[in-house]
C-alpha cells in the first residue's frame, strides 16, 4: 500500500505540496504516482523564475518506461528547483516526499492550497 | 500526471487474455502485468533497472511462452527453408546449429525475424514473436504446401529465457545430468536436447544464456528450481533494455512488412551468396539495392533526457529520420537509439525532444555487450 502523509495537500493529478514556515511551496510527485511509474531515470524540473497558473504542465518525469508530464497544483512562481534530481533521478523513488522534491513556488494566493485534496481525499480518488 | 491511471488492464480485459503457464507465478511475485500481443505478461516485478543490472552481472530469467515453437517436418523441410528465409540454412550443418533470419514478403519486407534450429534433416524448429504467430503460421502453411512440410505449432511448449554471466552455470544445475553436460559443451548459437527438453544457447540480451523450450510443466519446476538458486525473475520491461543496448532489433518497431533488411540493420543476415537459391523476396532485395534511400543507425544522447520511440532525428543540412527505438540505457546510464535516416545523411545528428533539438552521436550497435560498453558514453564521460 502506498504511503500517504496527512500533513500534507493532494492533486488529483498526483502531486503533493507541502506549506514550509515562510509561506512557500514544496511539491512533489505521490509515492503511489512514483510506485506507478516505476524507476525513474530523467527528471526536467520547471525554471526558476517561471511563472505557473493552476494545472499548467512545467514539469517532466521519465520512468524506464514512458514520460509524463507533472502539473502546477496550484499558481505561483517557481523559486526553486531539485537540482540534486539532475544527477539522482532515483531520489523521486525512494524518497518522494523528502528528498525527491520536485520544485518550489511562491504562490499567488495562499489560500489556494486550501482547494486542494487532504490525504483521505486523495486516497478517495485513487479508488 | 497522466499514464498513471492509465496502466492497470481492466479486470474485464484481462480475463480475455491469454496466459503462460508462469503466469500464478508472476501474480505470486507481485509482478506488474501487461497487455502484451494478447497475452498477459509481466513487465516488471520490483524494479526494472535491478533486473536489467542482474543480467547483464548475474542472472535473470525472462517468461518468454507467448512466444511461439514451430516445428517444421518433413524431407524437403532444408530446401523448404532454402526458399523461405533470408538467411541460408544451408549453413546449419550439424544438429543443433542455429540460425537468426528474416522472413520476408515478395516485395522484401520483413513479415517476421526469428530463429532456426536444426535438429535433423527432416526436422527444423523456428521460434517467431508472439505478435506475428498467426500471420506467420498462415503463411507458413501457404509456402510449406509445395515442399510437402507439414507445420505444427508446438503450443504444448514454452520457452524460458535465463540470461547473464552466471545464467547457464545455474541452468545446468537444474538439468538432467547428461543433459547438462551437452549444454555445457554448446557453442553460441546451438543447441542440445534430451526428449522434449531443448535447450539452446542463444538470447536476446547480449549476454550468455540459454532460451529453454520445455513442457509447460516443466516450465514451472525449472523457474521455481532457478527461482531458488537465485536467478532474478525479469519482466518485458528489462528484456527491451537489455536488447536495445545488445543493438538487436524489436519486430514491430524498428521493422516491420514495410522496412527490407536492408533498411534495419539487418543486411548481414541476408545471405546473397548461393545465386541459384531464389528465396522469397530476393528479387525484390536485388532491386532495392540499386535505388536504396534509407539505412539503420545507432545514436547517444550527449546531454540528460531520454530518447523514445518515433522523435524526429535531424542531420546536417536538414534531412530527416525517425527513431525506431528509445530509450534509457541502464548499464551506460544514458540514453540510446536505432534510428532510420536517410541513406547520405551526415552528422551531425540531432533528436527533437519536447520540441528541443539536442545534439546525439552517431555509433555503431551494439551499445553493450557481455556486460562491457561498446561506445563512449556521454554520461560516462568526465562531467565539467
Amino acid at each position: 500500500m502506498s504511503n500517504t502523509p496527512a500533513d500534507l495537500k493532494y492533486a488529483k493529478s498526483h502531486e503533493w505540496v507541502k506549506t514550509l514556515p515562510d509561506g512557500t511551496l514544496l511539491i512533489g510527485i505521490t509515492d503511489h504516482a512514483q510506485a506507478a511509474l516505476g524507476d525513474l531515470v530523467f527528471v526536467e524540473t520547471p525554471k526558476v523564475g517561471r511563472v505557473l497558473a493552476a494545472g499548467e504542465a512545467c514539469c517532466v518525469v521519465e520512468s524506464v518506461k514512458a514520460a509524463s508530464d507533472v502539473y502546477a497544483p496550484v499558481a505561483g512562481t517557481v523559486i526553486e528547483a531539485n537540482t540534486r534530481l539532475g544527477e539522482n533521478p532515483e531520489l523521486v523513488n525512494d524518497a518522494p516526499y523528502e528528498a525527491g522534491w520536485l520544485w518550489k513556488l511562491q504562490p499567488a494566493n495562499p489560500a489556494d492550497v486550501d482547494g486542494l485534496l487532504d490525504a483521505a481525499g486523495y486516497v478517495a480518488s485513487l479508488a | 500526471m497522466h499514464h498513471v491511471h492509465a496502466e492497470p488492464v481492466p479486470e474485464m480485459v484481462r480475463n480475455m487474455l491469454k496466459q503462460t503457464a508462469l503466469h500464478a507465478e508472476h501474480l505470486r511475485l507481485g509482478a506488474r502485468m501487461v497487455d502484451f500481443a494478447g497475452w498477459d505478461m509481466p513487465i516488471q516485478y520490483h524494479s526494472q533497472l535491478d533486473e536489467h543490472h542482474a543480467v547483464r552481472s548475474a542472472a535473470g530469467m525472462f517468461d518468454v511462452a507467448h512466444m511461439s515453437a514451430i516445428d517444421l517436418l518433413g524431407a524437403q523441410t532444408r530446401d523448404f527453408l532454402r526458399h523461405l528465409l533470408a538467411n541460408d540454412v544451408a549453413r546449419l550443418q550439424s544438429p543443433g546449429k542455429a540460425l537468426y533470419s528474416c522472413m520476408l514478403n515478395h516485395d522484401g519486407g520483413v513479415i517476421d525475424d526469428l530463429i532456426v534450429y536444426f535438429i535433423d534433416d527432416s526436422w527444423f524448429r523456428l521460434v517467431v514473436n508472439a505478435g506475428t504467430t498467426d500471420k506467420d503460421l498462415a503463411w507458413l502453411q501457404t509456402e510449406a504446401c509445395a515442399f510437402g512440410v507439414e507445420v505444427r505449432q508446438r503450443r504444448d511448449l514454452g520457452i524460458l529465457a535465463v540470461q547473464g554471466p552466471g545464467a547457464r552455470a545455474r541452468v545446468h544445475a537444474v538439468l538432467p545430468p547428461d543433459l547438462a553436460e551437452r549444454a555445457s559443451a554448446l557453442t553460441p548459437f546451438s543447441a542440445a536436447w534430451h526428449g522434449e527438453l531443448f535447450v539452446g544457447r542463444t538470447g536476446y540480451t547480449g549476454e550468455d544464456g540459454y532460451e529453454l523450450i520445455v513442457p509447460h510443466d516443466d516450465l514451472q519446476v525449472i523457474w521455481r528450481a532457478l527461482l531458488a538458486a537465485g536467478v532474478s525473475p525479469c519482466g518485458l520491461g528489462a528484456r527491451d533494455t537489455l536488447r536495445l543496448e545488445a543493438g538487436m532489433n524489436l519486430y514491430g518497431q524498428d521493422m516491420d512488412e514495410t522496412v527490407s533488411p536492408l533498411e534495419c540493420g539487418l543486411a548481414w543476415t541476408v545471405s546473397l551468396t548461393d545465386a541459384h537459391r531464389r528465396f522469397v523476396g530476393r528479387e525484390a532485395l536485388e532491386a532495392l539495392r540499386a535505388t536504396l534511400s534509407r539505412k539503420a543507425i545507432g545514436l547517444v544522447l550527449e546531454g540528460r533526457g531520454v530518447l523514445r520511440g518515433h522523435m524526429p532525428v535531424r542531420a546536417a543540412g536538414g534531412a530527416l529520420g525517425e527513431i525506431t527505438s528509445g530509450g534509457y540505457a541502464p548499464t551506460l546510464k544514458g540514453s540510446i537509439a536505432l534510428a532510420r535516416i536517410p541513406l547520405d545523411a551526415r552528422g551531425p545528428f540531432e533528436v527533437e525532444i519536447r520540441g528541443q533539438w539536442h545534439a546525439v552521436r552517431e555509433v555503431k550497435p551494439p551499445f553493450v555487450r557481455h556486460g562491457k560498453v561498446l561506445v563512449a558514453s556521454a554520461a560516462a564521460a568526465p562531467r565539467d
